[in-house]
């Protein structure tokens, strides 16, 4: 109902006032004469009737706030109340067009499309509410000022404006999915909201095999919720996580659509991703996963995408399918780049490595620098528990790991 | 309809500006650019190279300063403009991905109606 309200405001603050002002004659009116039999209609009508009507009474202002007066032919279709889906898509391109910067699609998304307030916007993004405020309005600024278009992109914009979309998407769901700081591992916020984004793409553009790859991987990826912090709220590796614990309901879902986004060529990034994911999901045990599969996986995707954290994941796969020596040149391999040189999970792949080939003081010193590199409570006291264990040479630890190996 | 400042930045100091045939193309690159975008033109030029800029920056106490060169020191020095006319930053977007920047890049800004 905003995004039909904002096709004709343009401005989404007055869309917002129209909206509220929909509802407060829906109390009255639904009283007197019974609720309509669309009531999302009714309410999507009257707010943008209450729109037009207000625009017309500001139009001396046109010619200096361009964009505020709807054209012509979005008046015609006042009563056409069927294209909500298509409204809620220009909302979506509209916040996450690339001429905002990331942090402004983000949050305009959460704040627009989601529906989530200034201030749980700002608690999103760790920031008050006040900052989160003013982002907000220079981001609707520049929406005004520059004219950002309110539709749907031309098909030859299309994928990459999607790929934009996606982008937004999946970074809600990697801030939720692993706080980088705070007291808890997860944020079930943001991950429910990412996974009510992807749902809405999907439902919007079933045909784009990158929104089916990332509705898969975000399915795929949060049907471990339940296994990855263990009761005290610690956090529990892949490797020791309870299969049973996972949400198999979620797998079956993400792993259809995995099959269905691989059909197009070349792969999208996020289909290679979820796919990795449901090579995870399909192991009976941590020891019984297909590593080969997941390496070559990979492979396909540093084609694709050819990014640091990939590498990494490749090399940390290479450890698994054919041993920590193989793993550790691996990422010997990738010591020169910056970005992993202040990564944390890096220098941990290092440790795990180091410690499984029996070298215990490199593994302690690498988790050490790891320590270093994170913010988040949950993972640095798993850090902190990884290096007790190593110094006093746990033989409970230690034994664990060189029976699963 | 908006207006939109396209602002052509490149790079003066690249080494490829010393080749002639790096001129008769950018030429040839803004002719075509100008067939193919003529509707939407409402003005532009090319500027002469920045050691040819002259700054003048105010005070607190309304002294003004005159000094030699460009405004902001940068990699990339303005070194041309189009003014267009566009339905929405889209379109603009659209015709400034045309405009021949291959040593730079460009910058599109809406301009204040008066």
């Amino acid at each position: 109902m905003l995004a039909a309200t904002v096709r004709v405001t343009r401005d989404i603050d007055a869309a917002e006032e129209c909206a509220q002002e929909a509802y407060a004659r829906a109390l009255t009116d639904w009283t007197i004469n019974g609720v309509p039999q669309k009531p999302g209609g009714w309410l999507t009508t009257v707010a943008r009737r209450l729109a037009i009507d207000q625009m017309r009474r500001h139009a001396t202002h046109e010619r200096l706030v361009p964009l505020l007066v709807a054209d012509a032919d979005d008046q015609t279709e006042v009563t056409n109340t069927d294209d909500v889906g298509d409204d809620r898509l220009r909302l979506i391109f509209t916040c996450c067009h690339p001429a905002l910067d990331l942090e402004s699609q983000i949050a305009l998304t959460l704040r627009f499309v989601c529906g989530l307030t200034t201030a749980e916007v700002a608690r999103a993004f760790l920031i008050k509410e006040s900052a989160m405020a003013a982002r907000l309005t220079r981001a609707k600024k520049k929406i005004a000022i520059s004219r950002i278009p309110y539709h749907v992109p031309s098909a030859t914009e299309l994928p990459d404006r999607i790929d934009t979309v996606l982008d937004v998407v999946h970074l809600v769901f990697t801030t939720g999915h692993t706080a980088p700081s705070g007291s808890s591992l997860v944020r079930d916020d943001l991950t429910s909201r990412a996974l009510q984004l992807a749902r809405m793409l999907r439902d919007l553009l079933a045909d784009d095999s990158g929104v089916a790859g990332l509705l898969a991987l975000i399915l795929l990826s949060d049907a471990r919720r339940n296994a990855r912090t263990s009761d005290n709220g610690s956090l529990v590796l892949l490797e020791d996580q309870d299969r049973t614990k996972w949400d198999h309901a979620s797998i079956r879902e993400g792993i259809g659509l995995v099959r269905e986004s691989l059909t197009r060529r070349p792969p999208t990034r996020f289909a290679l991703m979820a796919a990795v994911a449901a090579v995870h999901a399909e192991a009976p045990s941590f020891s019984e996963t297909d590593w080969g599969e997941i390496v070559s996986i990979y492979d396909l995707l540093l084609l694709t995408w050819p990014s640091p954290v990939v590498a990494l994941n490749r090399a940390v796969a290479v450890g698994f399918a054919q041993g920590p020596l193989a793993g550790l040149s691996a990422l010997d391999d990738l010591s020169g780049d910056p970005f992993l040189a202040h990564y944390t999970y890096y220098e941990s792949a290092r440790a795990d490595f180091l410690y499984r080939l029996g070298q215990r003081e490199q593994a302690i010193a690498s988790y050490e620098l790891a320590l270093h590199l994170t913010d988040n409570t949950v993972e640095r006291e798993f850090l902190q528990r990884r290096i007790a264990a190593f110094a006093a040479d746990s033989a409970e630890l230690g034994a664990s790991w060189k029976n699963s190996h | 309809m908006s207006e939109y400042l396209i602002l052509i930045y490149q790079d003066e100091s690249d080494p490829s500006w010393r080749d002639p045939a790096t001129g008769e193309k950018m030429m040839k690159d803004h002719m075509a650019f100008g067939e193919k975008h003529g509707a939407s033109l409402r003005g532009g030029n090319a500027l002469h190279h920045t050691n040819s800029a002259t700054s003048l920056r105010h005070d607190k106490n309304g002294k003004v300063t005159v000094t030699d060169g460009a405004f902001a020191e940068t990699k990339e020095a303005l070194g041309g403009y189009y003014l267009i006319e566009a339905a929405d930053l889209d379109e603009a977007i659209a015709i400034a991905k045309d405009v021949p920047a291959a040593l730079g890049g460009v910058e599109v800004r809406p301009i204040m109606p008066t």
